[in-house]
């Protein structure tokens, strides 16, 4: 069985990887420098031409991109190349603010559709599968990522994209699909839907599942390996990148390989935009080294994440990312440690306690007061104190270990928590830090 | 014989005990017996009332409710019925989580609540004593 997509680039050497991302910087911020006038702007107000730029040792000179020039730049801003060389659109949803809208030549889908096969392969997938798309298709880039890449590895590509859950069930066990693509969230429900229809885990053909475009613990990643029979690989991507595939699991299911030979990663420190050293937890920050429709320079993607190059099991050599533990903006300083809601909740969840909380942070005599209210729950109610006590407790064990500060643990009834429609308060910071 | 009790978590802000004994007396529940711990954060309500399921009722959905069997004994049979019970218990290293006391409709009657870690032995050793213990019909007929 073939273990990898492109061998010669996802086995390379660190240095052969280097020389690569340095040949391609050069031509790339060169070719941004001439094209893209709003980024030309950007490096002038600097003071960086690109002859600045001589490997990618020198990235750090380039001004950052961020979400909110997308929207300035909203649409043609930040496009590459003419629109008759544009062959696709992609778009996100636009749930907070204007869309994003990404442009792609021929080459830019060929090197995405070929970085979702990576993954595809990096997951068992040979010409033998068959795999179920249930990603949506249309302007969000799930599904004809997905697609490109099964076609890419001569996968039998069933585009089902999302919904219609009994649909997905009848085409899954009448033609045996091996390999699902979907949000994990889809993959849990799947794997719900095939219980109470009867269904056991082995009567299913699949083998693996490729899960992405949402955030998910490792206890949901148990859950679904579980319900559905399979072995459970994560993948991360962006419309403003491409989409799925920038980075993919492999085996070892301990990080994500990041596409080096076509995005290079930086992690820095959220607040100084200063670069950090592999190994510690900062902002993810992407340049394409080789796009042509929309070819991003440093772009912050506010993701929360820790970039590693302990040698992989798997024999690949590309850096590998932690899935996103949170997201900058909602990043909290406590006591001098960073502290993201998304660790919260996933401590919650593996203790057994609803997802729904309320952080308050505050500060008595020059120092961090750190409280976390959660509802109690039926099994975590009883009649005598003590056991309560001890729950509380074993609750502020866990989010010590996880989150390196202990937090006071107050139980409240269930419902007080406000639930409001659109983003929950979760954090109240009644620090008067600015 | 053990009798039922419920647990209800409450709040520990202002009102809320209150208003919880309101909702229950409107439903038209008699509380024979009650009892409350308390932490910084909140509370736990236990009581003893002529209906549970009426109770249950009567209480929102949110609200989280718990039945325990507890032991019932009646104090005023002998002297030094409390300390009797207690040291059977320790005797059989059967633990008591808490205890509370109420007293009944006729003059001079009082009973006593006592939750165990250990309800079956500790049921067994009362009634190898001789040590008479309330049931839930009690409470309904026997103590109006
Ligand atoms: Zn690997």
């Amino acid at each position: 069985m073939k273990r990898y997509y492109q061998p010669e680039v996802e086995t390379a050497s660190y240095e052969e990887i280097r020389q690569i991302q340095n040949e391609k910087i050069v031509k790339q911020v060169r070719y941004v420098y001439e094209n893209v006038p709003y980024y030309r702007n950007l490096m002038e107000k600097k003071g960086v031409t690109p002859d600045d730029i001589k490997s990618v040792d020198d990235i750090k000179k380039l001004p950052f991109l961020s979400k909110d020039d997308l929207r300035e730049a909203y649409p043609y801003g930040l496009l590459g190349t003419d629109l008759k060389n544009c062959v696709r659109i992609q778009s996100t949803s636009g749930t907070t603010g204007k869309r994003v809208v990404a442009f792609y030549t021929q080459k830019d889908i060929d090197m995405w559709e070929e970085c979702c096969a990576r993954a595809i392969v990096a997951a068992g997938g040979t010409e033998e599968d068959v795999v179920q798309v249930c990603y949506g298709y249309g302007l969000f880039t799930g599904g004809p990522g997905l697609n490109g890449g099964s076609h890419k590895v001569g996968c039998l590509t069933l585009p089902m994209s999302s919904g219609n859950t009994d649909r997905q069930i009848q085409f899954m066990m009448d033609l045996q699909s091996t390999i699902l693509c979907c949000t994990p969230s889809y993959a849990a429900y799947i794997g719900e839907s095939l219980a109470e229809q009867g269904y056991k885990p082995e009567d299913n053909k699949l083998k693996a599942g490729i899960f992405g475009a949402e955030p998910w613990t490792e206890e949901m990643r148990q859950e679904i390996e579980k319900s559905l029979g399979i072995k459970a690989y994560d993948i991360y991507g962006l419309t403003e990148t491409s989409g799925p595939g920038v980075a993919f699991e492999c085996e070892e299911q301990t990080g994500m390989h990041i596409n080096e030979d076509h995005f290079y990663a930086e992690v820095i420190d959220p607040k100084t935009g200063e670069v950090l050293p592999d190994g510690e937890k900062g902002e993810l920050v992407f340049t394409s080294l080789d796009k042509e429709g929309f070819p991003l320079l440093r772009y912050r993607t506010k993701d929360i994440c820790i970039l590693s190059r302990k040698k992989c099991s798997c024999g690949r050599t590309h850096v590998k990312m932690t899935k996103p533990l949170g997201r900058s903006d909602d990043m909290m300083i406590i006591r001098g440690v960073n502290v993201f809601p998304s660790q919260i909740e996933a401590v919650l969840l593996k203790e057994g306690y609803p997802p729904n909380y309320q952080i308050v942070v505050d500060r008595v005599n020059n120092s961090d007061t750190f409280d976390i209210y959660v509802e109690c729950t039926p099994a975590m109610f009883s009649d005598i104190i003590a056991d309560m006590q001890a729950k509380e407790k074993k609750l502020n064990l866990a989010m010590r270990s996880m989150l390196g500060i202990g937090p006071k643990i107050h139980l409240v009834a269930p419902k007080t928590i406000a639930r409001s429609e659109g983003k929950a308060v979760r954090v109240i910071d009644k620090r008067k830090l600015h | 014989m053990a009798i039922t009790q419920l647990s209800a978590f409450l709040e520990n802000t202002s009102g809320t005990l209150c208003d919880a004994l309101t909702t229950l007396t409107e439903a038209g529940v008699n509380i024979r017996a009650l009892s409350v711990a308390d932490t910084k954060d909140f509370g736990i309500l236990r009581i003893i009332v002529s209906d549970i399921e009426k109770t249950k009722a009567a209480l929102s959905n949110d609200t989280l409710v718990k039945e325990t069997p507890v032991i019932a004994v009646k104090m005023n049979d002998k002297t030094g019925a409390l300390k009797e019970v207690l040291s059977i218990f320790k005797a059989e290293k059967i633990n008591v989580e808490y205890v509370y006391a109420f007293t009944g409709s006729a003059q001079g009657d009082a009973y006593v609540v006592l939750r165990v870690d250990e309800l079956e032995k500790a049921e067994t050793i009362l009634a190898q004593n001789n040590i008479k213990t309330l049931n839930d019909s009690d409470i309904t007929d026997y103590l109006k």
